[in-house]
């Protein structure tokens, strides 16, 4: 155990923070505005990552060069399944939460039961990619190229996030979210800023499954941990917060590294769900979170 | 002061429970193959299962994802108290009761101040989290799981070889006490409290209504009936491991056919279990044999038409007072 | 005034900063009918919010029959014996009239035929027995006020709190509602109210004290008050017309 392998296993749990901490802020963007959680959200990463793989092998495009399609589609998905599905439930006269719980739950194991009809059960991954066998070496430290990359690309997807946050869409989203009656009487149409925000929640998690695709096995079940692990993030970071997205998912990343190589691999989760209880026990409402 | 609406729809009810309790309990004697009568017992277990979760859920509003926490605690006390100590489902399935009822308690505690969406995730995370732990816990011999070896037929034992009959009136059983549970909860102060909780918690506590210990003891009471139907599934089944018992799909199948059928009502997870467990077991078995996936997309597809389409529950079809209405009949 | 059966001394409450009641201090006596007046943003609402329990002041305590109830929550004030009613209806809509009603009798009693019995005296004491079947959303909005002090009135309160329960009806409505207040009080219960229909208000009232921005500006018999210049002022910018 040395202090080398130390710095390097918190390192990949860094990068692998930047890419839970993306998949939350998609999930954290569509909770904070509509007050909606998308049990259907590990499953838009596992389409996004089948996606990719498939495109990869039939057109040969690498998946970093496929960033902008996935997004183009991912916030395509993410409109349709707002207009489609979430809109209705959102309309539902009774038990509106419920409703909307088990609407994303039913597309999710629908999802589930799509991919395993297209590509099968067994796991898929990206074996001849451009970046697939090259490492990135810093003094004793050595990490696989497309971890190093999959972190920083999220990192870049969440400074955009951040950015479009700022911007009058993003104040937009703010405002729909505090009052989305009221809003009407501004002219924001409710309807489209509640799409947008739901497709700009899929091509989060889209760019996410792309660089997890380049490194991660890919099967019809996949999306099921990395969901688990984004409501954890979620939920410690404070829902409707990014920063607090970004800075959960890092410890999370890093937590779940050293519990890997201080416990045991299999049981790699148990330090999230630690820290899980003990924010759920001292601070409900998160570390930045705005209830 | 004549009868009012109430005490005429509560007398209906136990008129109408018992016929169907007579007639469920002829219903599988005509009929002899293994597999439907196998699907009938899955059908009541579930009934009583999600009759269970309706307590919370529905009457009281808090929505778990994670029931199946329960339900692997009773399943998992039970059978190891009968196969290291010999000691009989038919007590063991009460200690499995109790010590589910604790962990609801334990779990309520720091979750029920969470409102909506948020409680139903740390739900789902908490019994994860034991899903995690059970895998890799030798005393229980994690993810291998534990056979129940069968001894000498006996209903003391809920052992009964190959019959699967017997085992459709403990199913029966189960479900039928679980329905006069509810039954009476509805009638009682606390099933009054709840309902009001759930309507408008701040208008409940101005007349009096002690909003958590109210959701403590239906949590109690939802936890331990779960924990019941955990230990009666390990004996009909005879073998179990964290996934079977502890999944998260199962925290679902347990939810569903309340939400399908109505939640916060006496009939719908009765009638939800009766429509969606066939359905998910029919298509399974047809479909999804070679892990194709086409059962999940019909059980997908089936649950988000269900709850778009009938919000309120299935109850509402049969004219039935449903939670959003009152005692007349409802059609909205 | 002998023994009073609430007393309410330098009660403060701030929100975020923003003062709501500063050293807020008067009695009720017991059987009398309180009228809490004074122009929007006085704070007669947060008042009633730290009578009720539903607050707790900052400063201050409020004291029913001499025993503090300032700060131990809602439901402990329910039991001691202080009902309420809400500015805007809130009733239970998964619910029939009559088990709204229900709801508040369990505050006393334990069994169900016991509450249903209480509920439907209650109802029948409101003029809403007819109704009683009725899912309570169908109600229309004065059977809905109603509904609310039959549903306070089922926790056996000694003192009643209503919130506006005249506001917004006809003329008719207002003399119906006026009537129902007048027997609550004839069957022993104190009652302060909140109102700014002061037509309505100020004959049916005992006394009254005026909020102006958080404090308490004076408090007299409805005469009195309604010719205080002070008071006159304090209501000019609210287009009060003088009655």
């Amino acid at each position: 155990m040395t202090a080398s392998l130390i710095i390097q296993v918190v390192l990949g749990g860094l990068l692998m923070g930047f890419v839970y901490a993306l998949v939350a802020a998609g999930l954290s963007l569509i909770f904070g505005l509509m007050n909606v959680v998308n049990f259907a959200h590990g499953e838009l990463l596992m389409l996004a990552m089948y996606g990719t793989f498939v495109i990869h092998e039939n057109l040969g495009l690498d998946p970093l060069l496929q960033i902008p399609l996935i997004v183009v589609v991912m916030f395509g998905i993410g409109v349709a399944i707002y207009r489609l599905l979430i809109a209705r439930a959102l309309d539902v006269r009774f038990n509106t939460g419920m409703v909307q719980i088990f609407v994303t739950f039913g597309l999710s194991i629908f999802l589930v039961g799509a991919a395993q009809l297209t590509f099968g059960s067994d796991f898929r991954s990206i074996n001849n990619g451009f970046l697939s066998n090259q490492t990135f070496t810093l003094g004793p430290v050595i990490l696989p190229m497309s971890q190093v990359l999959a972190g920083v690309v999220c990192l870049l997807a969440f400074g955009v996030l951040a950015f479009i946050s700022r911007t009058e869409f993003g104040r937009a989203l703010e405002a729909t979210r505090e009052d989305r009656d009221a809003v009407a009487l501004i002219g924001i149409d409710r309807d489209r800023v509640f799409s947008i925000g739901w497709g700009i929640g899929a091509a989060a998690v889209g760019v996410a499954g792309v660089m997890l695709a380049s490194f991660y096995y890919i099967s019809p079940t996949v999306g099921d941990n990395f969901a688990l692990i984004a409501y954890v993030t979620v939920a410690l970071g404070g829902f409707g917060s990014l920063l607090g997205a970004l800075i959960a998912g890092l410890l999370v990343g890093v937590v779940e590294a050293l519990t890997a190589l201080f416990i045991d691999p299999s049981l790699k989760q148990i330090g999230i769900f630690a820290i899980y209880v003990l924010v759920l026990m001292f601070r409900p409402n998160g570390l930045l979170g705005r209830l | 002061m004549g009868d009012n609406a109430i005490l005429k729809r509560r007398r209906r009810e136990l008129i109408v429970g018992a016929v169907l309790l007579i007639v469920l309990a002829v219903l599988p004697l005509p009929i002899e193959s293994v597999y439907l009568r196998g699907l009938i017992v899955l059908t009541l277990l579930y009934a009583g299962l999600s009759q269970g979760w309706n307590i919370l859920g529905g009457y009281c509003g808090q929505i778990s994802l994670g029931h199946a926490l329960y339900f692997g605690i009773g399943a998992y006390s039970s059978t190891i108290l009968y196969v290291t100590l010999g000691i009989p489902p038919t007590l063991g399935m009460f200690v499995g009761g109790a010590l589910a009822a604790l962990a609801a308690l334990l779990v309520g505690w720091p979750c029920f101040r969470l409102s909506g969406h948020y409680y139903a995730i740390a739900t789902l995370v908490i019994s994860q989290m034991f899903l995690l732990l059970a895998s890799n816990w030798n005393f229980i011999n994690a993810s291998m799981g534990i056979t129940i070896p069968f001894r000498t037929q006996s209903w003391l034992d809920l052992e009964f070889r190959t019959a699967i009959l017997p085992f459709h009136y403990v199913m029966l059983a189960y479900v039928a006490v679980v329905w006069i549970i509810a039954w009476f909860i509805e009638g009682s102060r606390w099933g009054f409290y709840w309902r009001a909780v759930k309507d408008d918690a701040a208008a409940a506590s101005s007349l009096g209504v002690r909003i958590f210990s109210s959701k403590m003891a239906a949590a109690a009471i939802s936890g331990a009936v779960t924990g019941v139907g955990g230990a009666l599934y390990a004996q009909y089944i005879a073998f179990i491991d964290p996934d079977s018992v502890l999944g998260l799909s199962l925290s679902v199948l347990i939810a569903l056919p309340a939400v399908v059928g109505g939640v916060g009502t006496l009939w719908g997870p009765l009638i939800g279990a009766a429509v969606l467990i066939p359905v998910q077991q029919l298509s399974a078995s047809w479909l999804g044999g070679s892990g194709d996936g086409a059962d999940l997309m019909i059980y997908g597809a089936l649950i988000v038409v269900l709850a778009l389409a009938r919000p309120q529950g299935l109850v509402s079809l049969f004219g039935i007072r449903s939670q959003a209405g009152g005692a007349v009949v409802d059609r909205a | 005034m002998p023994e009073p059966i609430l007393q309410l001394r330098n009660v403060s409450k701030s929100f975020g900063g923003v003062a709501a009641n500063v050293d807020v201090s008067f009695d009720v006596a017991r059987g009398e009918i309180l009228g809490l007046i004074g122009p929007n943003g006085a704070g007669k609402s947060s008042l009633f919010n730290s009578i009720s329990g539903a607050v707790a002041p900052d400063r201050g305590e409020i004291l029913l029959e001499g025993r503090r109830i300032s700060g131990v929550g809602a439901v402990a004030c329910t039991q001691s014996g202080i009902g309420r009613t809400f500015q805007v209806v809130r009733s239970f809509d998964s619910m029939t009239v009559l088990e709204n009603v229900m709801v508040g009798a369990f505050a006393r009693l334990r069994g169900s035929h016991e509450a249903m019995a209480k509920a439907r005296a209650m109802l029948e004491f409101c003029g809403l027995e007819a109704r009683m079947d009725r899912p309570a959303y169908m109600l229309t909005p004065p059977e809905k006020r109603r509904l609310e002090i039959a549903r306070a009135l089922a926790t056996q309160p000694k003192l009643l709190l209503l919130d506006e329960m005249l506001t917004g009806l006809t003329p008719t409505e207002a003399q119906g509602g006026v009537q129902l207040i007048r027997d609550v009080r004839a069957q022993g219960v104190t009652i302060i109210m909140v109102e700014h229909v002061m037509e309505v208000l100020l004959p049916l009232i005992d006394r009254a004290v005026v909020l102006h921005l958080g404090r308490k500006l004076t408090e007299g018999s409805p005469a009195e008050v309604v010719r205080n210049p002070d008071v006159i002022r304090a209501y000019l910018g609210d287009h009060y017309a003088a009655v």
